[in-house]
């Protein structure tokens, strides 16, 4: 997968929306650059709540997916045509609850290698310390 | 099928779809329910062109997969609990093992196959009309938030559905 138009804005921007993807616009995620790297903001809306009061655990894994994807992306070799770039796993364990609230996600490879990329992605709210979720997710890359 | 039966059917499946769609994120998805039995429960995930990662390939986001399996998980749960009391999903984990064909209505089915006082462990597979071809397998574990009360369960196990 990976749109061609995910990568360019994440390599040409420095903030904007992931309204390429229809499911990033679904979610009305963002991304922007920060010291670390790319991080998504998944801003807060009704339509994300599973139980009463709370984010259903699938948008927040969703979120973690594509700021996964992006640090994948953004971990590629520049000048050369991305490969075609799909989670294989992913083991998300949910640690605090999701608040109605806005919500960010980001990534660091544990191990980039050609084949496989091995991602641990965080999501968190008010205090990046304390992350409401994590998720291991290896990715199965496709050269052209 | 009797008659009496085909009508209780009829009526549990509107009050759980009624249930489905009061919860926000599962009627953004369009995740409805399908059916259940003593500690399953079977949902599906009609597509549409807002699931798409990739517009250009035709390929479903694994989010709402996700999603999916994580509904049906915790219906297993509070099914095979015989109670609609609070839990949390403390893990899952997804295996990707192939795209769903273009346009499929994606079926996710997850059993519950071990409750303890506090967890519950559950297993499932997403598919796209062959469950014997899966999309996706599934495994996960639900905390009990809130401790029934002694009694409280063979309680609930006895009341009229």
């Amino acid at each position: 997968m990976t749109a061609a138009g995910f990568a360019d804005a994440l390599r040409s921007g420095t903030a904007g929306p992931l309204d390429m993807l229809p499911y990033g616009r679904l979610l009305a995620l963002s991304f922007a650059r920060d010291a670390g790297g790319v991080h998504l903001l998944m801003p807060y809306a009704d339509a994300l709540i599973g139980s009463p009061g709370r984010l259903h655990g699938g948008s927040i894994a969703g979120l973690m997916e594509l700021a996964g994807m992006a640090c994948v992306i953004t971990a590629q070799p520049a000048g050369e045509p991305l490969p075609r770039i799909r989670p294989i796993t992913i083991t998300v364990d949910f640690m605090r609850e999701g608040a109605a609230r806005d919500t960010y996600a980001a990534g660091t490879v544990s191990k980039l290698g050609r084949r496989v990329v091995n991602v641990r992605t965080t999501a968190w709210q008010a205090d990046r310390a304390k992350p409401i979720a994590a998720a291991n997710i290896n990715f199965l890359i496709d050269w052209p | 099928m009797t008659e009496a039966e085909d009508d209780a059917a009829r009526r549990q499946r509107r009050f759980v779809q009624h249930f489905m769609r009061g919860v926000p994120h599962n009627a953004q998805l369009g995740i409805a329910y399908r059916g259940s039995g003593e500690n399953w429960a079977e949902l599906e995930l009609p597509f549409a062109p807002h699931l798409l990662a990739d517009p250009d390939y035709g390929v479903m986001a694994s989010g709402p997969i996700f999603a999916l399996m994580d509904t049906a998980s915790g219906m297993s749960v509070f099914i095979t609990r015989k109670a609609f009391e609070p839990h949390a999903t403390l893990d899952l984990r997804v295996d990707y093992l192939r795209s769903p064909r273009p346009e499929a209505t994606v079926i996710g089915r997850a059993e519950c196959y071990r409750m303890t006082r506090q967890i519950a462990f559950v297993r499932g597979i997403a598919h796209d009309g062959d469950p014997a071809d899966p999309i996706a397998n599934v495994a996960g574990t639900f905390m009990f938030t809130a401790p029934s009360a002694p009694g409280m369960f063979a309680a609930a196990a006895k009341a009229p559905a």
